[in-house]
């Protein structure tokens, strides 16, 4: 261990509105909840001296996952049956252990499940939570590419109030969020993707399991009748600075059928959409052409099937 | 459990006993370094150059920290000479003006609080005038900046058998190429680690994590002034050593013990942290090789020539050797009658490069196997076939003159493991497949080679090793050995070879723990050799100690019962008081080795195998992804089939991280990737079956007939695998490790 424990404080609030005031402070304390990523740091002598706010002290942020109820769509769920599930929230403390775990998000929201088996071991997966993979704001984040493929929005919460960010619109640079230092993210709202919605997820780590991410693609494509795309969100990790949605390459794609000539377009299109970075983990000519393979494979499957 | 294809007609040779250290270590109750606690101890720090070449001008400590509080040492404190004793004297414990490559020791702290030390370290200023550094082996061999000798060239190795150079123009075929391999970290799961208590009146006394406390002992003599009995250097349990712990401990050693000596004798424990090991520790020797190859166009191999170059980097520490065994393993198990073999190590401003598991012999295998596999695509013969028509046979005589006294059976070997793998049918199969499939892109091939056991050529009559036993107080018998247990088995199977030679329960045998203070210099724990070398001196002590107990009249000559062993020894201990028996080595008749002309028996046994490797290529990802694994080797007489096979499976995890996975990235000639998130590792997702099996044909100069097998595993794999992802890739050979999807997007596009 580098760094000597003796330069860190910890404040343990017992309510939220005790945590969300001690974020008044300047400087404001650090969030800390699974830790993951600052132990890191930490054992790396990286981590700056400070004071950290421990979540785990607070009831309110650890609720359960929540799944509720949807709008009756007659069409696909059946008159008389149990209203369709039309939301999942994750609170500020869901981990990745947590959602694996939890057979309805496994089913509606399957992504979700992949992306939580491939971070870490089952130490990481048990300790990291959601909302810190989020906050974090690592280009390589695992599990933020699924959640903004689904569109998932940001609860931020501070003492003035609770406002809703979309999580397409939280990143605005390398560690730049929407995040003001007094928030604390209390909660992720996942909407269930419409029935027939398709889905892709592929991490390409330096090895198979234990490994951070060099490219992922985690993509969602409704398609309408005769293979209309409907609608698409295509999200990449470790390739830009940030986790990145390709809008380009998905307003590309947004009213064309799917067929060979539209694969090709797109691909095209993400070719000079994306501006990889170069780094120790790969080089962004890699970057670029696995990047570019996996759109091609997420939509050739999707085609196939 | 390992397929054996002999039975043992033994009690202990041959079967698997629990291992002697195992009950320790898996109920948690061994104590590695860092468990041990002393009173007073001092945690001890090493300040490290941040230039790769450079003058020190000025050292300052910075205001704000209680100096008064710490141990400091720099290099004129050192109370002997300020130099690390192995083969040349150029090795400074402590930079002294000069500082010669990144991560170069130059100041020691030591404090009671571990994180105010720590924190000091930060606060030590060291100025430089930088200048210009050499960080590859072109810029070592392109002359202008000559830092070691007159051409910076460490060491040369020439082995010349007839005359390539007449047989180019008459060739049939000649092929070309050239290769590298790259460095790796050894990657002990134990850090390096020592404490030391060290006084003008009480000498030195140095506990410490390490393969080879002789080599500690030999180092810290001279650095203090002391003879041999004023420093005592004591093995602690030790988490893996993979050749990182055989010459570096000297270091921390010698560190650990500068600080206790200033300290006034108090303890100082100096524990590196993983990245503070990765960074400034030795790693494999990376190698560059150009290999020129005639042939007839059915494939006989006319003529051979080797040269190969290994980056040192800045002090000679082992390379000498290093590049040794490289040069003596680059001509591979054929017969060829026109052979030239060239080395070379270098000098470059990275930290020493060092001892790793196959010590040299892996970076020269690689480059001629993976040669072959490109002529037989080149010449239109099948792999395995040119390697038939070319293998060394009994009366044949190898590249240094050491004429083949038996068959090697590596043709046997090599059909057994084409069996086992379905090489024959995976090869038909795979070229189909990869005809039509352009996602995924399959590839099997394999590699031939031997690993010599023990030291090299004369070294094993220069290191004179003993090793001995006594009778215990209750008539057991302990083993008096300076052979380290580094993960190995070394301390299990001495145990059964004593235990066989003196008929009497594996449980009856003990073994001293390795403190030069009790047990003699048996030499190092390097080489392949503690099983086959000390293994036989602990078996002549054994038999030696059989015999006197015999003569003295207290043991029948015609056989015992373990109590009547027991009541043997009462009986002596009672009437003499004590008994130990050493044994010497001896060199075995008929060996001979000329280190001037590189000729003769380079080694004494030779260890012979055929890997075949099987894998695919995704190619969306181009991660080459090991599938299926076939060892098959002949080691003499198996001792452990159990851990045998351990040791298989281990080396060739291993050999497919350095092919595949393990990528130092270097940075002003030293590792900048130095921790476990980004110096990649392969997982058990990662790696294949490794299905082992061993022939045994015993050597008559091992214990019970074993031969060395520590490093063979370590040998193979990488030129299987490239050869694989040749096949693959439609015989696009990728001449370089370790072969990341990088390295084969770049190859392909």
């Amino acid at each position: 261990m580098k760094s000597s424990i003796a330069d860190f404080a910890v404040i343990s609030p017992r309510t939220l509105a005790e945590a969300l005031a001690s974020l008044r402070q300047t400087p404001p304390p650090v969030p800390l909840a699974g830790g993951t990523d600052i132990m890191v740091l930490l054992n790396a002598g990286q981590l700056e001296p400070g004071v950290y706010l421990n979540l785990y002290s607070v009831p309110e942020l650890r609720r359960p996952i929540e799944v509720s109820a949807g709008v009756r769509d007659a069409g696909t769920w059946g008159a008389g049956g149990a209203d369709p599930p039309g939301e999942v929230r994750l609170s500020a403390l869901t981990t990745y252990a947590d959602v694996r775990r939890h057979a309805e998000v496994r089913r509606l929201l399957p992504m979700l499940p992949l992306a939580a088996r491939e971070i870490g071991a089952v130490q990481i997966q048990s300790r990291a939570t959601w909302a810190g993979n989020i906050a974090n704001a690592s280009p390589a984040a695992d599990g933020v590419p699924p959640l903004m493929a689904y569109d998932a929005t940001v609860e931020l919460s501070s003492a003035a109030g609770v406002r809703q960010v979309a999580l397409s619109e939280f990143y605005s640079g390398y560690k730049q969020t929407a995040r003001r230092p007094d928030e604390l993210i209390t909660g992720i709202r996942i909407p269930v993707p419409a029935p027939g919605s398709i889905d892709y997820f592929r991490k390409v780590g330096t090895r198979k399991f234990q490994a951070i991410s060099k490219v992922l693609l985690a993509g969602l494509v409704e398609l309408g009748g005769s293979r209309e795309i409907r609608k698409i969100r295509l999200v990449f990790a470790s390739v830009m600075p940030f986790t990145y949605r390709a809008r380009k390459t998905e307003s590309v794609l947004e009213g064309r059928r799917l067929e060979p000539g539209a694969v090709s377009l797109a691909v095209e299109t993400l070719r000079t959409e994306l501006k990889p970075i170069d780094d120790i983990r790969s080089t962004a000519r890699y970057r670029l052409k696995v990047a570019c393979n996996l759109l091609e494979e997420f939509l050739g499957t999707t085609m196939g099937c | 459990m390992p397929d054996v294809l002999t039975t043992p007609a033994y009690r202990w040779v041959g079967h698997n006993p629990p291992r002697k250290e195992s009950l320790e270590k898996v109920t948690g109750s061994a104590k590695y370094l860092d468990d041990l606690k002393f009173e007073g101890c001092l945690h001890g720090k090493t300040v490290r150059s941040t230039v790769p070449h450079g003058r020190i001008k000025k050292i300052s400590f910075e205001p704000g920290v209680p100096w008064d509080e710490f141990t400091v040492v720099t290099a004129r404190d050192i109370p002997g000479k300020n130099v690390v004793s192995l083969i040349e004297l150029d090795q400074p414990f402590l930079a002294d003006g000069l500082v010669r490559h990144m991560a170069e020791p130059v100041v020691l702290l030591a404090h009671p609080d571990k994180g105010m030390a720590e924190k000091a370290v930060k606060r030590v200023h060291i100025e430089y005038e930088e200048l210009p550094a050499i960080l590859t082996i072109e810029e070592s061999l392109a002359g202008g900046n000559i830092q070691y000798g007159k051409d910076n060239i460490f060491k040369k190795y020439h082995i010349q058998k007839g005359d390539p150079e007449s047989v180019w123009p008459k060739a049939d075929v000649v092929i070309e190429g050239e290769y590298w391999t790259g460095p790796q970290e050894q990657l002990y799961i134990e850090p390096q680690g020592v404490v030391a208590v060290a006084s003008p009146t009480g000498g030195v006394t140095v506990w410490g994590s390490m393969q080879c406390p002789f080599y500690v002992h030999k180092g810290l003599k001279p650095l203090f002034n002391l003879p041999d009995d004023r420093v005592r250097v004591i093995y602690t349990v030790t988490g893996g050593g993979f050749g990182g712990k055989e010459e570096y401990p000297t270091l921390p050693a010698g560190h650990a013990a500068l600080l206790s000596w200033k300290a006034g004798g108090r303890p100082v424990k100096i524990v590196y942290d993983r990245m503070e090991d990765m960074w400034a520790t030795t790693k494999r020797h990376p190698c560059k090789t150009r290999v020129k190859a005639a042939f007839t166009k059915d494939g006989k191999l006319l003529a051979l020539k080797v040269d190969a170059t290994m980056d040192g980097g800045a002090y000679v520490t082992l390379s000498t050797v290093v590049l040794s065994r490289g040069t003596l393993h680059a001509f591979g198990p054929y017969a060829c009658d026109h052979v030239v073999i060239d080395t070379r190590a270098v000098f470059t401003n990275s930290p020493p490069y060092g001892a790793f598991r196959g010590f040299g012999a892996p970076q020269t295998i690689f480059p001629l196997e993976l040669h072959l596999h490109r002529a037989a695509c080149e010449l239109g013969i099948e792999p395995h076939e040119l390697r038939r028509r070319n293998l060394l046979h009994q009366g044949d005589r190898m590249a240094t003159g050491q004429v083949m006294q038996e068959e090697t059976g590596l043709e046997g070997l090599m059909w057994k493991a084409m069996d086992e793998s379905k090489y024959l049918e995976k090869t038909k199969a795979y070229r189909e497949h990869n005809r039509s499939s352009t996602r995924i892109k399959k590839g099997v091939a394999l590699a031939l080679f031997f690993h010599g056991a023990g030291f090299t050529g004369s070294g094993e009559v220069f290191l004179d090793s003993k090793a001995g036993l006594e009778l215990t107080r209750d008539g057991a018998v302990r083993i008096l050995s300076a052979n380290t247990e580094i993960g190995q088995g070394s301390f299990t199977t001495h145990s059964q070879i004593v235990a066989e030679e003196l008929r009497i329960p594996y449980e009856m045998v003990e073994v001293a723990v390795p403190d030069t203070a009790v047990v003699p210099n048996s030499g190092p724990t390097v080489a392949s050799r503690t099983c086959m070398v000390v293994g036989e001196l602990l078996r002549r002590a054994a038999s030696d100690l059989k015999e006197v107990l015999v003569k003295s009249g207290a043991l029948a000559g015609n056989g015992h019962t373990p109590s009547e062993f027991r009541a043997a020894a009462g009986k002596y201990l009672q009437r003499f008081g004590e008994l130990k028996v050493y044994s010497k080595y001896k060199p075995p008749p008929d060996v001979s080795w000329d280190d001037k002309t590189y000729t003769g028996s380079a080694y004494a046994a030779y260890a012979w195998a055929c890997y075949v490797a099987d894998l695919e290529i995704d190619m969306a990802t181009y991660q080459a992804q090991m599938k299926d694994f076939v060892a098959v080797q002949e080691v003499g007489r198996v001792i452990h089939p159990v851990i045998a096979a351990g040791q298989i499976e281990g080396g060739v995890a291993q050999a497919i991280g350095w092919a595949l996975y393990e990528d130092v990235a270097l940075k002003q000639g030293v590792m900048q990737n130095c921790q476990l998130t980004n110096y990649i590792l392969p997982t058990t997702a990662d790696t294949p079956p490794i299905r082992v099996f061993f022939y045994e044909n015993p050597y008559q100069n091992g214990p019970f007939g074993a031969k060395g097998l520590g490093e063979l595993p370590m040998d193979g794999p990488a030129p299987a695998i490239a050869a694989a992802v040749a096949f693959a890739l439609g015989d696009r050979i990728i001449p370089r490790i370790p072969i990341l999807p990088e390295t084969i997007l770049d190859a392909i596009s």
